[in-house]
């Protein structure tokens, strides 16, 4: 059953991505969609308010691949999770993007889920932007103005609020590579064992003098905690840690859970992420 | 999965795994269901809903933009009678000015283009007075009241035995059937033709008929499509679509309506199992015999009558559980609240009650410094002993022997030794039965009748309005028939079911299908062979089709009496213990039931794979019910109406699952059969609380068991 009026949402298919730019730019409320999983389902139920609509399922042959380029993985706008669970650098050097994938929805998701379309509605319950965080990725823009490049830990202004303007497309995901010898620690807290939508969601990366941090979930942006990182960084025991993360982390009560809750759970995963990160673990 | 079966080898289909005759076209996508048909002409319907729980409608509008004039638009004033014909007709099938709760139907349209509907029916506003609603049991007015008074209560509680009192609280349950509610109907001439998808073809039949003040039975036709699911939320809610495609049919002029609803209209406006508050009283000896139970049962009925006193009837009379119980005042409540009507759901209140029951007998344990397992032990029913409604119990339920076996299965005492308390992990276990069939002289009234008919083409049909809704009456019944006959099962024919052409086998629910409906099966069969006196049906039935009836007829001694809420509850019971091994997740506190062992008594097993196909979902459901599904109300409604918040287990969720049966027939069964549909969700929540109780310490009372209460 769709209960949405097709003929509300006229669509466009661009056959190259200079066609896709120009339309963007051109034509009012245009809504790209990668794989659908999102605007799909908005669709089916009625969700989504009438506007133009963009497959960018052609651009594929521009914007499909995962590659490395000087020393950084580049993701293109079309690659699906299952793209990522399966490229052999990112199994190698990115294990938290491998985990963030694997737990995303379930085999008929990954299979047309974007990681690009992840980051896009600014969800703080996405699970793949809490390793994009630790990892410090860089957002690709693009428009018929021409290229600028976010940090995505910059890319997010406010609840569902990003910096991406009415006539820009993202082409890629740009990832420097992790410290040699870092830890790296991913845990989704979901509703169910799979196709659950978070309650808590972290990823973590330590080196020998560096951590880096960061929580779905948990606030109305996919947040980091730079108190809890200095403090761990110049060594304060895991008593000390979970308290400064208090500090920086006021969660919310919702349909999902609570408040009290995710505050918790987010205490109890940093132990847990000190514990198996331990340098002497 | 193995079957202890003492069942005779000289029966050729009865108590074996024959192939599910639907499953194949279900499995491949070759089955219909009612949103499937393709009905040229048809016109989209859609439900207008009230967006408060009480109040009344003041105006509807209808914003500029849409091209009105080209819609149907239908409401109460269309309707000859405008009410939903059940126990009561107090349900409206549109709010008669007074609005009882959300998502309640105030007006319908329909326009040939559906895109067009769904649009114009988000557009269509209407503006209220809003009253203030009542929400939650014990305030407002009381729907439904009964009382159960057995042996010398007074007596019971007076001299000094430990008195040990608890309060348990159930919450509402979605049926998430994988196919959502819906009809496509017609008319041709005086009378109305209906497709769709549901438990009950003549309570629709009955409820269209009344809606419209149609004088013949014939003027109303009401087939089932395949059926995507039911659990009891296809049981009474049907009706109201029913009523509603037929009214915007009528309206435009007898063209076909299809009214078929998404996942969230479905969701919030549709049946939930009624939350429950059980507060138990018991004494007993310090050695922990049984002397009295006092149960206060009370159940939100939600803003109509609909099923509810039923409901509440049954689980008053499952409250106080497998055992004897020398005196006990039981009450039962249902309450009139804000909510959409709280309806049908497997169990039908006592998986409510029993929940309570088991959870408090382990918290009484606990007091007594006694194992919970002998506690049960030293209480459990025997043949002769007394229920509190009078009934003797009729046959030995040998419930030591259930719970040993799955003892030993689970390999409770060691592991549970091995665990110790409060370490995170741990089983528990639940004791429970399931009376068979409609309460009391339910099945008196409902006078059932099935047919098998020989016919030219050498094939005997099964006429019958009971439905395959999944849970295997089409295989189950030729296999009854076939062997009541005593000829090849390929001979055997299902007729769809189709108000007229069948008769009235009553609804498809309470566990009666296979054992009592089945029953009247085996005699119809059992009649037919003699009528065929050896002839092969082709032969008997050249001159015109050779047909055999059977009726009800209640067993020997089954008296019951609706008033003292005295004599024989049920025909026959069946029996059970679960067992649930949890473990909680110490850093996030996350629940996962490992494993789930049952120990069933359904009599004759008539098809063990079916048998352990439904126990097993059953299973499930229960352990849904008792860790994640969770209705989120706000002023009565549910809010989380998507499968994306409304939290079903998954195959990634899913405990194991061990399933074994133990056969006692009972004689007026099919072939010995009792009640398998319902009794699997009796036990699963108190098992997984009462292990959840021991993994963690914390005194579990009510459920969902959600990690956020397990944390705090
Ligand atoms: C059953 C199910 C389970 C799910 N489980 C999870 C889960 O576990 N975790 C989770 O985080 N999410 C989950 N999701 C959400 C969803 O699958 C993901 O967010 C997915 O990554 C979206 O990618 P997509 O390509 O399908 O996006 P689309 O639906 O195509 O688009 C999503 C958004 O991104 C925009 N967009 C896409 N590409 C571009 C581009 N190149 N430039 C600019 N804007 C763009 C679209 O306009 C839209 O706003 C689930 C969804 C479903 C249906």
């Amino acid at each position: 059953m769709i209960v949405s009026n097709a003929v509300r949402y006229p669509t466009y298919v661009p056959a190259t991505v200079a066609e896709a730019l120009e339309q963007k730019a051109g034509v009012a409320n245009l809504l790209p969609i990668a794989g659908g999983t999102e605007v799909m389902v908005m669709f089916n139920e009625g969700l989504l308010a009438p506007c133009p609509v963009q497959s960018l399922h052609r651009l594929a042959p521009e914007w499909g691949g995962i590659r490395e380029a000087e020393g950084s993985l580049v993701i293109g706008a079309l690659a699906t999770y299952t793209d990522v669970r399966h490229h052999p650098v990112v199994r190698e050097r990115y294990p938290l993007l491998v985990e963030a994938a694997r737990v995303t929805g379930a085999l008929q998701i990954q299979n047309r889920g974007t990681l690009v379309g992840n980051i896009v509605n600014g969800s703080p319950a996405a699970d793949t932007v809490p390793a994009l965080f630790a990892y410090g990725a860089q957002v690709r823009l693009l428009s018929t103005r021409g290229e600028r490049t976010v940090a995505v830990t910059d890319f997010y202004t406010g609840y569902r609020k990003t910096v991406l303007r009415a006539d820009e497309l993202i082409s890629e995901i740009v990832i420097p590579p992790p410290a040699d010898g870092a830890r790296h620690y991913y845990r989704k807290v979901g509703t169910r064992a799979a196709q659950a939508i978070s309650k808590v969601v972290v990823a973590g990366v330590r080196g020998r003098d560096s951590v880096r941090l960061a929580w779905g979930s948990v606030g109305p942006t996919t947040l980091r905690t730079p108190k809890t990182e200095a403090a761990i960084a110049s060594g304060a025991d895991a008593d000390e840690a979970v308290a400064t993360l208090a500090t920086e982390m006021s969660p919310l009560d919702d349909i999902r859970s609570t408040r009290d809750y995710r505050l918790a759970v987010s205490q109890n995963l940093l132990r847990e992420f000190l514990k198996r990160t331990s340098p002497g673990g | 999965m193995t079957i202890s079966a003492d069942s005779e080898t000289k029966l050729r289909y009865v108590g074996r795994s024959v192939t599910r005759r639907e499953g194949a076209d279900k499995l491949t996508g070759r089955s219909r269901y009612v949103d499937d048909m393709h009905v040229p002409g048809a016109l989209t319907g859609r439900t207008i809903r009230t967006s408060i729980p009480a109040g009344r409608v003041r105006n509807v509008r209808f914003p500029d933009g849409f091209p009105w004039d080209e819609f149907i638009v239908a409401g109460p004033d269309d309707l000859p009678a405008n009410e939903v014909a059940l126990i009561t007709a107090d349900q409206p099938a549109f709010v008669d000015g007074i609005v009882r709760h959300a998502q309640e139907a105030v007006l319908l349209i329909a326009h040939e283009d559906a895109g067009l509907v769904h649009e114009a029916a988000r557009a269509i506003e209407i503006e209220y007075e809003r009253d203030a609603g009542v929400f939650g049991m014990e305030q407002g007015h009381v729907l439904k009241q009964l009382a159960i008074r057995h042996g010398d209560f007074e007596g019971a509680f007076a001299n000094g035995d430990v008195i040990f009192e608890g309060e348990y609280r159930t919450g509402a349950q979605e049926h998430v059937y994988i196919e959502t509610n819906g009809f496509i109907a017609w008319w041709e001439g005086d009378g109305v033709v209906l497709h769709g998808s549901h438990q009950c073809p003549y309570y629709v039949h009955k409820a269209v008929k009344h809606a419209f003040a149609l004088d013949r039975d014939d003027q109303v036709r009401v087939t089932q499509e395949t059926t995507g699911g039911g659990f009891g939320g296809k049981e009474e809610f049907p009706s109201l679509l029913a009523i509603h495609s037929a009214l915007l049919s009528r309206k435009a002029g007898g063209r076909p309506v299809r009214l078929i609803y998404d996942r969230a209209e479905d969701m919030a406006c549709s049946t939930k199992r009624h939350p429950s508050l059980t507060r138990i009283r018991t004494a007993c000896t310090p050695e922990g015999v049984f002397k009295g139970v006092e149960i206060d049962f009370h159940i939100d009925g939600g803003a109509y009558v609909t099923l509810s006193p039923v409901v509440l009837s049954r689980g008053l009379l499952h409250s106080g559980g497998p055992y004897l119980w020398p005196a006990a005042r039981m009450d039962g409540y249902c309450w009139f609240t804000n909510s959409p009507p709280y309806g049908a759901f497997r169990g039908f209140g006592a998986p409510q009650s029993e929940f309570a029951i088991e959870r408090h007998l382990d918290r009484l344990a606990a007091k007594l410094g006694i194992c919970p397992i002998e506690l049960r032990k030293r209480n459990f029913l025997r043949k002769g002993d007394m229920l509190p409604t009078s009934q003797i119990v009729g046959e030995e339920p040998e419930l030591e022997r259930i719970v040993e076996r799955a003892l030993e299965l689970s390999d409770y005492r060691a592991k549970q030794s091995g665990y110790g308390e409060g370490n995170g992990r741990g089983l528990g276990l639940s004791v429970f039965y399931h009376g068979t069939g409609f309460t009391g002289s339910g099945e008196v009234y409902l006078d059932s009748v099935v047919a098998l008919e020989a016919q030219a083409d050498g094939f005997v049909e099964i006429q019958v309005s009971s439905t395959e809704i999944g849970q295997g009456t089409e295989t189950v019944f030729a296999q009854i028939a076939a062997e009541g006959l005593g000829i090849d099962i390929e001979s055997i024919r299902f007729r769809k079911p189709e108000t007229g052409a069948v008769p009235d086998s009553g609804p498809t629910v309470a566990s009666r299908t296979c054992s009592i409906v089945g029953g009247l099966v085996e005699r119809a069969a059992r009649q037919l062979r003699e009528q065929l006196a050896g002839r092969d049906i082709a032969t008997a039935s050249a001159t015109g089709p050779v047909r055999a009836e059977a009726r009800y007829q209640a067993p020997p001694g089954l008296v019951w009496n609706d008033d003292t809420y005295q004599g024989c509850a049920y025909g026959a019971y069946s029996w059970g213990c679960n067992v649930a091994e949890v473990s909680i997740d110490p850093v996030t506190a996350e629940l996962r039931v490992e494993s789930m062992w049952g120990i069933y008594d359904i009599g004759r097993v008539i098809n063990p794979v079916l048998a352990i196909g439904q126990v097993e979902g059953g299973m499930a459901q229960g352990i849904g019910w008792a860790t994640c599904e969770d209705v989120v109300l706000k002023e009565g409604a549910m809010q989380n109406t998507r499968v994306t918040n409304y939290i079903i287990p998954t195959s990634a969720d899913a405990a194991e699952l061990f399933v074994e049966f133990v056969e006692h027939h009972n004689p007026c069964g099919a072939f010995g059969a009792k009640g398998v549909g319902e009794i699997p969700l009796d036990g699963p929540p108190a098992a997984v609380a009462n292990a959840v109780t021991f993994a963690t310490g914390k005194d579990i009372a009510a459920i969902p068991i959600r990690p956020e209460d397990l944390l705090a």
